[in-house]
């Protein structure tokens, strides 16, 4: 059987029932408990530390208020209650990226609860709950002359990431499949990027993801036993991973097997899972309270300021420019899809270009490009004000859509004025009705087998007319016009 | 006379009959004379206390007016607050060689005010103990007989004070650490309120009941300090932002019409008959200078001791994780990373710590926190409701500080024994209220120290009524044979 097949079989039987938890951390300028820069991926190793995040002797945590404001912000995207008292707990373990042998955290009171994510899949809205959304610090990051920490010779410990604030948002076991897993996720990023928390880069690790998958036989109502599934970064390594799993876990259920509860990390290179940590030895982290913080009280006045702070969201977003700017579904989402994007399309649009057009360049020829150099439009040499005066030459017909394309892909890079160019280079479209009338009965002249053969109903017949009249323009007819033209001409006879 | 306060050494400074450096080499000639017998130092500071010396007598100089009473007097320093670039070894041999790169926020007050470090203090390790016997650098004499123990953990800087090097020098009190000691040596021992003192820089063990205060020969002197350390601390979150009663603007208003409590459980039958009768005899002083005095009850304190011993294991346990030998102090060299933690923390922390670590790893352990942090908690609260309670019938509660007097070194091998001596002062701890000791009198040559301990913020009411009974006596003024020989 294929693997699909297998998958297809398995989930007859089986019931998948996955439950997601996310680490985010928090595009703030300074760590969660120091003053130190959050941004620890340009500086030198063990550069942005101080007493506090290396944990040496006598030092305290105070809280950072714009990592307070970043967390309710998501739990409020994510339709969380934000209960009046929440306070924060060490999870003590030892490890050495963890320099003060605890992590501080949130455990039985966190910052949010109840909340929910409603995301499409395959054209389906699904809702996924969210069980909390909680602020930590994240650990530094260590670097093995080895595999790993236990076979290494020797390893060197950058604690630059140590203390950067770390938002957990845990998600109900609601989702029944991978493809599920991985739309929760993409719509997650989607919101925590739109709000401006989070960066959502999972190669980099700033936006992290743990499954927990468990099978059950269908109409069971026991969860099954519950495996945790680390490693994975990217949206589609979270998908293979689960699906891998699927087929592992329903082998060993097929086989009369009992599987155990565990963490399995997933090796890409290998597609499947490997077992980590066994339920026995499973860290008892000792929470209790951080006794040198005061509990935060965080009342409605405040957490309506925050909300206050929030922009449209991307589904609120995309359903309003199908009706305010007569988009289809599809283009709406894709010009939504980042807040950038959705930006840019609005100032497009403010700027006076009409709304199908921005939207058919925008997603089009400029998506494409952006994609091409790596370069998202604000910052290519064109920019959002480059393409406005563009567009606005393609509207006004003063040049035609392939001179368009052309100038686009050489401003995108190069950078300068649109107008100028156009005169400068004598690019604007010839459109003169006079003008283009002698070219199409030259046109006609020389070719007179394809005139006779459109004549007689050959519809294909006139591109070769086409291209006469546009070669003897330099590319510059306005070909609307010429076809006009040429239609009117050959049907006079 | 030869000037021995930190008023009258501030005075000897402005007459001209004193200079800070002069006031230094005798500070440190007399630790040179007596650290053989007394132990009370881990590190003197000589180049850093010459160099504070000038700069204080530069300040003396071009701005008499403004320099603080602490500019250009000597002190010394409990080695758990740590001080930029001088040895901190919180009493451990797992901090040895340990600089910490920063100073503690009281420290630098005083710094700022224009204090002259003499050194740091011998003390318990990481504060854990009520005899200075853990310090992993051997114990401290006690002035008045060196063959005894000067009290825990802060016994450095109470017998440092108590044998007249230092007119005053700084503590932390976790469950007593600071008022036992000082009744133990005969001097002045003060414990703020907590949130009062900024805990930044202070070596944590316990960090809900750790408070910075300081050890004095007089109440007056122990308001000087305490002024010039007090106050919010953006770096200590736990560090109380309202403004700072100065105490001594009351400090002189005596306790006439006052109300003190005595509560019955402080008195028990573990309280030795001396210092039963020094105590006593203090109230009648108190009486005679017009209080009321009443009986009054705790009655959780005998659970008290339980519940400090819960909580304050616990919290250690967790503070005392960063000692792993990864980044700094001591490591032991080991091929895998668990053998190295192990031996490294086995060979690093003495007995005593390791105990408490151990004590406070397993009752935070899943299955057991209920029933011990969490009920721990619970009896915390009705152990600070009790004090509200008292303290709407009375002002402040007078006390013993100690059960006993100093006692022999090697006398209370049994932890549970050692645990004891601090039954009256940890209930403070634990509700967060300020407590003072204060000399009360001697039993056969040893000092007794009486408590009075009074509502939280309420510092100041405990310096007025110490001071009231303080210059109604004058046990403060009676002099270690130490001091005495060096006059
Ligand atoms: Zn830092």
């Amino acid at each position: 059987m294929t693997e699909t097949a297998t998958l297809a079989a398995a989930v007859d039987r089986y019931e998948v029932v996955i439950g997601l938890e996310v680490h985010a951390q928090l595009l703030t300028r300074s760590k969660m408990f120091c003053p130190c820069p959050a941004d620890y991926t340009s500086a030198a190793p063990n550069e942005n530390t101080c007493p506090v995040c290396l944990g040496l002797p006598g030092v305290l945590p105070t809280i950072n208020q714009q990592a307070v404001d970043f967390t309710v912000r998501t739990a409020l995207a994510l339709h969380c209650d934000i209960p009046p008292f929440t306070k924060f707990d060490r999870k003590n373990y030892f490890y050495p990226d963890l320099p003060k042998g605890y992590q501080i955290s949130q455990y039985d009171l966190p910052l949010s609860v109840n909340g929910l994510l409603e995301f499409p899949v395959a054209g389906e809205s699904v809702r996924c709950g969210i069980t909390r959304v909680h602020l930590e610090e994240d650990t530094g990051t260590m670097h093995h002359a080895g595999d790993v920490l236990q076979s290494a010779t020797s390893s060197l410990i950058d604690l630059n990431r140590c203390g950067v604030p770390l938002m957990e948002i845990v998600g109900e076991p609601d989702l029944r499949t991978p493809e599920a897993a991985r739309e929760y996720l993409v719509r997650l990023r989607q919101i925590l990027t739109y709000i401006g928390v989070n960066d959502g880069n999972l190669e980099k690790g700033s936006f992290r993801c743990d499954a927990n998958i468990s099978l059950r036989p269908r109409g069971a109502h026991e969860l099954g036993v519950k495996v945790e599934v680390k490693n994975m970064n990217s949206f589609r390594a979270v998908q293979r991973a689960l699906e891998s799993e699927i087929e592992r876990q329903t082998g060993v259920l097929d086989a009369g097997g009992t599987l155990v509860q565990e963490t399995r990390g997933w090796v890409e290179a290998q597609g499947r899972t490997i077992s980590q940590r066994s339920k026995e030895q499973a860290h008892d982290y000792r929470y209790f309270p951080e006794p040198d913080l005061p509990p935060l009280r965080l009342d409605a006045a405040f957490v309506e300021r925050v909300r206050a702070t929030l922009p449209e969201l991307p589904e609120a977003r995309a359903h309003r420019f199908q009706q305010q700017y007569g988009l289809t579904a599809y283009d709406a989402a894709v010009l939504t899809d980042t807040r950038d994007e959705a930006d840019t399309y609005e100032a497009l649009v403010a700027a006076g270009v009409p709304a199908k057009l921005a939207a058919n360049w925008q997603s089009g020829d400029v998506a494409a490009l952006a994609n091409e150099h790596h370069v998202p439009l604000q910052h290519s040499g064109l920019g959002i004000d480059g393409l406005t005066s563009l567009l606005r030459l393609v509207e006004a017909g003063t040049i035609n859509g392939p001179t368009a394309k052309e100038l686009l892909a050489e401003l995108y890079v190069s950078g300068g004025n649109p107008e100028a160019l156009v005169r400068e280079r004598g690019l604007a479209q010839v459109s003169d009705t006079a003008e283009l009338s002698a070219l199409v009965d030259a046109a006609i002249a020389a070719n007179p087998a394809a005139a006779a053969d459109f004549r007689a109903g050959k519809q294909q017949a006139l591109g070769q007319l086409m291209r006469a009249v546009k070669e003897a323009t330099g590319g510059k007819a306005d070909m609307p016009l010429v076809n006009r033209l040429l239609r009117e001409r050959l049907s006079e006879q | 006379m030869t000037p021995r306060t930190i008023t009258e050494l501030a005075a000897a400074l402005r007459d001209g009959s004193a200079t800070p450096r002069t006031l230094l080499s005798a500070a440190l000639a007399h630790v040179d004379r007596t650290e053989k017998d007394l132990n009370a130092y881990l590190a003197v500071t000589r180049e850093l206390g010459y160099a504070q010396a000038d700069a204080a007598a530069h300040m003396l100089e071009e701005h008499p007016d403004m320099a603080s009473p602490l500019c250009g007097i000597p002190m010394a320093l409990k080695d758990v607050l740590c001080v930029d670039g001088i040895d901190t070894t919180a009493g451990s041999k797992i901090l040895r060689g340990f600089k910490p790169p920063y100073t503690s926020t009281a420290v630098q007050r005083l710094f700022d005010a224009g204090a002259v470090c003499v050194g740091k203090t011998n003390c318990d390790e990481f504060a854990m103990g009520s005899s200075t016997e853990n310090s992993a650098y051997g114990p401290v004499g006690n002035p008045w007989d060196i063959e005894r123990v000067p009290g825990g953990s802060s016994g450095g800087s109470a017998a440092t004070v108590a044998a007249g090097s230092v007119p005053y020098s700084l503590g932390s009190d976790t469950g007593g650490s600071i008022r036992q000691p000082a009744a133990l040596t005969g001097v002045v021992g003060f414990k703020p309120t907590y949130g009062r003192i900024s805990r930044y820089g202070l070596i944590a063990f316990a960090s809900s009941l750790d408070q910075i205060g300081p050890f004095t020969r007089t109440v007056e002197d122990c308001a000087l300090v305490y002024a010039a350390i007090a106050g919010h601390d953006p770096r200590d979150s736990t560090s109380d932002p309202r403004a700072v009663d100065d105490p001594l603007a009351s400090l002189h208003a005596g306790v006439e019409g006052m109300r003190l409590g005595i509560p019955r459980e402080y008195l028990g039958e573990g309280t030795e008959p001396g210092v039963r009768d020094a105590v006593q005899a203090a109230f009648r002083v108190l009486e005679a200078q017009g209080a009321t005095l009443q009986e009054v009850s705790l009655p959780s304190t005998d659970v008290a001791l339980s519940v400090y011993y819960i909580i304050a294991p616990a919290e250690c346990s967790s503070n005392l994780a960063r000692y792993d030998g990864v980044r700094f102090g001591s490591r032991v060299e080991r091929p895998s990373l668990t053998d190295m933690y192990l031996q490294t923390r086995g060979a690093g922390f003495g007995n005593e710590v390791k105990r408490r670590v151990m004590l406070g790893t397993y009752a935070l352990s899943s299955g057991y926190y209920d029933a011990y942090y969490r009920q721990a908690q619970k009896v915390r609260t009705l152990v600070s409701q009790e004090f509200e309670a008292v303290f709407k019938e009375v002002d402040a509660i007078v006390c013993p500080t100690s059960p006993s007097v100093a006692f022999p070194m090697g006398s209370h091998d049994d932890p549970l024994s050692m645990y004891m001596c601090d039954v009256v002062t940890l209930p403070a701890n634990l509700a967060g209220i300020p407590g003072i000791s204060v000399p009360c009198g001697f039993v056969d040559g040893l000092p007794v120290g009486l408590q009075v301990i009074a509502p939280r913020f309420e510092d100041a009411r405990v310096m007025r009524v110490a001071h009231a009974y303080e210059q109604a006596t004058g046990f403060h003024a009676q002099l270690s044979p130490y001091a005495s020989a060096a006059a």
